[in-house]
């Protein structure tokens, strides 16, 4: 039977990354830096990452990391979504570790590379579009010459704004490849996209002649690609868990301090109902997002758990965001009050790694439901 | 402290000295309960061990496994989910020996003579008169919507024996005898065609003060424990992947493939995502309560549940088409036990509806939420210090 609870050592974990938010990523100068020429925090980044040694979680510790598992990085990525810092884990810790993980391990490319990501001195990107679902068929807008050398574009890449290493799906002579690419190679250009999600950018990568480092080869590179879209797809149900819980927490608050008609707005009970459907959504996302995560780390069950995961969390994130918004009533709809930055998330996280759609029409052979 | 092999020893010796195949299922049960294995977590002497609830599913798969016979739960789901737990938390020494043996071994069933047709969800507003005479109370007034009444041997009943303090402080809870002079069920029928609850008469019933449960005024607090087990024993009922509600459309989608439309298949995969995640929410409570933490998640769980039956005996429905259009039996009849899987579509659709109304409703356990859980502020209260007999009604 799967642990659905948190353990202690999870919920240390999880005392120091909030911690660790509240000093550094308060919601006023998130929104402050959304304008500035740097909108990640990379002083942020090396605390949680190196310094909490959040990046390496899932990294077997003879590669450089901590050997705990997706458990440990699941309530990281609740975390993440309760303060949407501005932080390149999902990219660099959560899809390029995971594909590089999946590799070859014992390359000295592969070694190397992974002790530094898990190490958080050094921030990865996975080259496909965050829309990128599982199971998708492998991606061929990039392409391997027969000299090894890479070219093609890829649209809307998680984190690589600030990567500095590319894992880059691309398609050769002899088939599917997986490749590491230095971002300050020549011939390669990333172009930031202005993003919906303002704390979390995507950017176009375009690769020309290239020269790469291949890693892995068709079959382990089309199930290398996979592994961390499911993972990421999964681990993401924790951080749009993260993030309803934030929309929950707060609007409470606010529903008890604001007054209207004589009396605190949250004591009329159309009020109250609504809120407590968002406490039963919420009810529901912890207990779809832990499972997902227990079976990432105990490696049963995992196409079920993520799909489920996803489905079902994904549309809570984005109605407890839209109702946070909703309940603040004008104070809401303002660019000051931190609501529509968890708006942005929640509705990015929603396309990204697969929409809820996406996700059920892939339950539906797994379960014996065929259209 | 009981450990897992120590459990496996238990369960062999109970099934060497009462072996399946041979023993009548009363006396497997009663042997079962004398052994500690009924509820483990209850103490020594009263069916349990005082062990980790926890431990209890190793138990029951050991005994499963074996082809023991087994309480029928859906027949004495209200003794089990609410009266045992109560007369355990405020019962006196005699009362435990006296009601947890028959009841765990379905020997007595119980009921539960909450609701007046003067105070459901305002139960604490509830009418019912107890006046003490000597060793014994009398107690007259009307119950209504009461399951199984017509099946049961007793009843856990709260009643008014202060009419002059406000209605939450005047309650006093007993432990009635169903088959004591003065006690009248008639048959209630239901949208469904059957009568599965029932209307109670109680006319000058006699109750000794043995059977009083905790202290006379008290009867509120009594209550709170029942109401709160009711719902944990709702959410926290285990089922399967693909099963319970769900797993009836699912059989019909597989089974029946001209049946199927895209829009369909949409509908019944969110459900299907929902049913899972249901499943999960309930494992994580009893998670919770094994810990010894159990979480504030019960009523949100209940309305939960209460939500995905209806939309799924509505989806059944909607996907048999011509079949929806009619009803299997609408005969009149007192069930023993509520039966989802036995009848067919339409009585799943129509029982489904008193899902989000027993065991309060979804209302008034979103009012539970939102005040107790998330903490805001209550409706402004007019009955707070009225007594109750000035009460508006
Ligand atoms: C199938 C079934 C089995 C039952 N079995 C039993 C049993 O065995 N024993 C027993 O004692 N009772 C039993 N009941 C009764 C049940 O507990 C009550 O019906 C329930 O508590 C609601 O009370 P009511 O019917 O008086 O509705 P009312 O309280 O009159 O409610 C009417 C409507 O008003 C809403 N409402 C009431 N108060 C509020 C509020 N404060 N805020 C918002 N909305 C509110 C309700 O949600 C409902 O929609 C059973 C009921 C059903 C349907």
């Amino acid at each position: 039977m799967s642990d659905l609870l948190y353990s202690e050592v999870e919920e240390d974990l999880r005392a120091s990354v909030r911690d660790l938010f509240k000093d550094r990523a308060e919601p006023a100068a998130l929104i402050a830096r959304t304008e500035t020429a740097e909108p990640y925090d990379l002083e942020l980044w090396r605390t949680l990452a190196a310094d909490l040694g959040t990046a390496g979680l899932a990294v077997p510790e003879a590669l450089g990391g901590h050997g705990a598992s997706a458990r440990e990085v699941a309530v990281v990525m609740e975390e993440l979504g309760r303060s949407v810092a501005p932080v390149p884990y999902l990219g660099s810790a959560v899809l390029a570790t995971s594909a590089l993980l999946a590799t070859d391990t014992s390359q000295a490319e592969v070694t190397e590379r992974l002790g530094k990501l898990a190490a958080g001195t050094l921030i990865g990107a996975l080259a496909v579009p965050l829309s990128t679902a599982p199971g998708a068929e492998f991606p061929s807008a990039v392409t391997a010459a027969a000299d090894g050398t890479l070219s093609g574009q890829v649209r809307s890449v998680v984190d690589a704004s600030v990567a500095e290493l590319l894992v880059v799906p691309a398609v050769g002579p002899d088939g599917p490849g997986l490749y590491t690419v230095d971002v300050s190679s020549a011939g390669v250009t990333v172009t930031e996209a202005i993003s919906l999600d303002l704390t979390r950018r995507i950017a176009d990568v375009t690769l020309e002649n290239v020269v790469a480092k291949h890693v892995a080869d068709s079959s382990v590179a089309t199930s290398a690609l996979d592994t961390a879209l499911v993972t990421a797809a999964g681990l993401l149900a924790s951080e749009q868990l993260g993030i309803a819980e934030w929309a929950l927490t707060e609007t409470v608050r606010y529903l008890k301090e604001r007054y209207q008609f004589g009396r605190q707005v949250g004591s009329f009970q159309s009020l109250k109902h609504r809120l407590a459907n968002l406490y039963t959504d919420l009810v529901n996302a912890r207990a779809t997002a832990r499972y997902a995560a227990d079976c990432l780390a105990s490696g049963d069950d995992i196409a079920i758990a993520v799909a489920v995961a996803q489905a079902r969390n994904s549309p809570i994130a984005v109605h407890a965001a839209e109702e946070a918004i909703q309940l603040h009533g004008g104070i809401g709809m303002t660019w000051e009050h931190p609501a529509h930055l968890y708006l942005k998330r929640a509705k990015s996280d929603e396309i990204a790694l697969g929409t809820p759609g996406r996700h059920r029409a892939a339950l539906a052979p797994l379960i014996d439901l065929p259209a | 402290m009981t450990t897992v092999d120590d459990l496996k020893r238990r369960v062999a010796d109970l099934l060497a000295a009462y072996p399946p195949e041979s023993t009548p299922r009363q006396d497997f049960l009663d042997a079962r309960f004398d052994a500690g294995l009924a509820w483990i977590h209850f103490p020594e002497g009263l069916g349990g061990l005082d062990a980790p609830r926890s431990l209890q599913s190793v138990v029951d798969k050991e005994l499963a496994a074996a082809g023991a016979p087994d309480n029928d739960k859906r027949r004495i789901g209200i003794g089990l989910g609410m009266a045992a737990p109560t007369i355990l938390a405020f019962g006196t020494p005699e009362q435990h020996q006296r009601f947890l043996r028959p009841l765990w071994t379905e020997r007595e069933v119980w009921c539960q003579l909450f609701s007046e047709p003067g105070a459901g969800s305002d139960l604490a507003a509830l009418g019912t008169r107890a006046v003490r005479d000597g060793d014994d109370w009398v107690v007259t007034g009307q119950k209504v919507w009461t399951s199984g009444a017509h099946k049961s041997q007793w009843a856990i009943l709260v009643t008014r024996t202060d009419p002059d303090v406000p209605k939450h402080r005047g309650m006093t809870y007993f432990l009635c005898d169903m088959t004591a002079p003065g006690v009248e069920v008639r048959p209630l029928r239901q949208i469904t065609g059957e009568a599965e609850f029932n209307e109670v008469f109680l006319s000058e019933v006699r109750i000794p003060d043995a059977h009083r449960l905790g202290a006379v005024g008290e009867g509120w607090k009594v209550a709170q424990t029942t109401l709160m087990n009711e719902r944990v024993a709702i959410g926290g009922t285990e089922f399967p992947r693909d099963g319970g509600m769900v797993g009836v459309v699912t059989e019909v989608w597989r089974e029946r493939p001209e049946l199927r439309t895209s829009e369909l298949h949409d509908k019944l995969l969110k459900l299907w995502v929902e049913g899972e995640s249901l499943r999960l929410v309930s494992s994580r409570l009893r998670q919770q309560l094994a810990a010894g933490a159990p979480g504030p998640e019960g009523s949100a769980v209940k309305v939960a549940f209460s939500e995905l039956n209806q939309a799924a005996s509505g989806l059944e429905i909607e996907l048999l088409g011509d079949e929806g259009l009619r009803y299997d039996d609408w005969t009149m009849r007192r069930p023993d036990g509520v039966n989802f899987l036995g009848r067919e579509a339409g009585y799943r659709y129509l029982r489904a509806k008193g899902n989000s109304i027993e065991g309060g409703t979804s209302e008034v356990l979103r009012n539970i939420i939102a005040e107790r859980v998330l903490g805001l502020p209550s409706e402004p209260r007019i009955d707070k210090d009225v007594a109750w007999k000035d009460l508006p009604r």
